[in-house]
């Protein structure tokens, strides 16, 4: 007894030490599992309103590029409506109303990314939406130049994001000319390149060829952009394809959740038992 | 300045300056500098050390919150902060007697730039071993460590360079 005290009392500061290593330690394995990330994330009313305030400032530095992202769009939502009136005009036979098939799939929420990262091997982003503007965990985070993440947790007012440059990220995608698929992760390497896998061998690729989403999840809509394909590896047998992104992901601002509206029904054919 | 109010402060205002200044630096793409590790340098020197474990600990994972990086920030901050005395041990051959009366602008700066030096690139191995969490890219690992070390050590000895001349 006397040696357990005498030993406690020459080794105090090293297993006080070792303690609070343990709980960092135990910090950073459940940061680096996707669902259990709950202790540490800047997705917290602290922190969060933190980042709001300090991304109000930075904003104005950015009104200009983040303007002519928004008349882009705009363009491109215009001739899409336009395309859509003319063909009303020239089929006008065709005027079936009928509430069975206009079924909305997917609603979008606007949100602003208050924090981002892009040079780490996991990176993170935060919103400041949270579950009060109905957004929950495993929802596509896009923008209109492409994919950007999956919501991982949120809380009332602020969520954080996985983002596409996390080592633990993985989205199904799919060539925009053929319905191949494979599945999108990142090597951790160049912050605009990411890698696709497990792409069959008979797909015939380009390079320049585009890949999107694939739709076949419950998380993003199909046809969402990705990027072009950069490099075409056929040395191993892997088949391993680089991605050049669309999007810049160091210059991010205003980004749309969207929900998938039937999600619970379909995952509900996938997992009966939960029934 | 009073060692009452020293502390905290030093604390706070490192805290502040790494999450929204030297997070968003990014220095060709990618080099940051991880200037809170100050803390452990300037923190005065006490045989009773259980504050200032928990302190870094503490300083170390409100640095994670804003990064959202679990807790490679604490976990790298406490281990410099108990190796710290072994160090003073050994590179500037201190003992027990001196911590009272130390003060490491009165020391050599020779020996000051090697103390100081091993703490950084300790602080960053283990910073980026632990971000990484696989032994994929370890050369990425190293290059990450040597020059995010000279980009904080340049900015630690710049920064007590002013500070020292204002006095």
């Amino acid at each position: 007894m006397q040696q357990l005290i005498y030993f406690f009392q020459k080794y105090r500061y090293f297993l006080f030490f070792v303690l609070l290593e343990f709980v960092a330690l135990f910090l950073i394995i459940n940061n680096n599992t996707f669902h259990k990330s709950k202790f540490i994330s800047s997705a917290n009313g602290v922190t969060g309103g933190l980042y709001e305030n300090f991304s109000k400032l930075s904003d104005y530095f950015k009104l200009k590029t983040q303007n002519e992202e928004l008349a882009s769009e705009n363009e491109k939502l215009k001739n899409l409506l336009e395309k859509h009136y003319s063909i009303q005009d020239s089929t006008t036979s065709n005027s079936v109303i009928d509430t069975v098939k206009y079924n909305q799939l997917y609603s979008y929420t606007k949100a602003k990314i208050i924090k981002h990262s892009y040079h780490l091997p996991n990176n993170y982003l935060t919103l400041n939406k949270g579950i009060y503007q109905g957004i929950q965990k495993e929802m596509a985070v896009i923008n209109s130049k492409g994919i950007i993440g999956i919501t991982e947790n949120s809380n009332s007012e602020y969520t954080r994001v996985q983002s596409i440059l996390n080592s633990n990220s993985k989205i199904n995608a799919r060539l925009k000319n053929s319905n191949h698929f494979g599945s999108l992760a990142w090597d951790g390497k160049a912050y605009n390149v990411v890698q696709l896998h497990d792409i069959p061998r008979q797909a015939t690729l380009k390079i320049g060829d585009t890949i999107i989403t694939d739709g076949k999840s419950t998380i993003f809509p199909e046809g969402i952009l990705i990027g072009t394909i950069k490099d075409i590896d056929t040395k191993n047998n892997k088949n391993l394809i680089d991605i050049q992104l669309f999007n810049d992901m160091s210059n991010l601002s205003h980004v749309y959740v969207v929900t998938h509206l039937d999600k619970e029904k379909i995952n509900s054919l996938n997992n009966p038992s939960n029934e | 300045m009073n060692r009452v109010i020293y502390i905290p402060f030093l604390f706070c205002s490192l805290l502040f300056l790494q999450a929204f200044v030297f997070n968003n630096i990014l220095f060709l793409g990618y080099i940051n500098p991880f200037v809170y590790i100050a803390f452990v340098i300037f923190y005065p020197l006490k045989k009773e050390r259980y504050l200032f474990l928990f302190l870094s600990f503490l300083l170390g994972l409100a640095i994670d919150f804003f990064a959202d990086s679990g807790g490679i920030n604490a976990f790298s901050l406490l281990f410099v902060a108990y190796i710290r005395l072994f160090l003073v041990r050994i590179i500037l051959k201190k003992t027990a007697q001196d911590y009272l009366l130390f003060n490491l602008q009165q020391e050599p700066f020779g020996k000051v730039f090697n103390y100081v030096i091993t703490l950084i690139v300790i602080h960053h191995f283990i910073l980026f071993s632990l971000a990484n969490f696989s032994f994929q890219n370890f050369s990425s690992v190293l290059t990450n460590t040597l020059y995010s070390s000279i980009f904080t050590s340049v900015l630690f000895f710049i920064g007590t360079y002013i500070i020292r001349k204002k006095k």
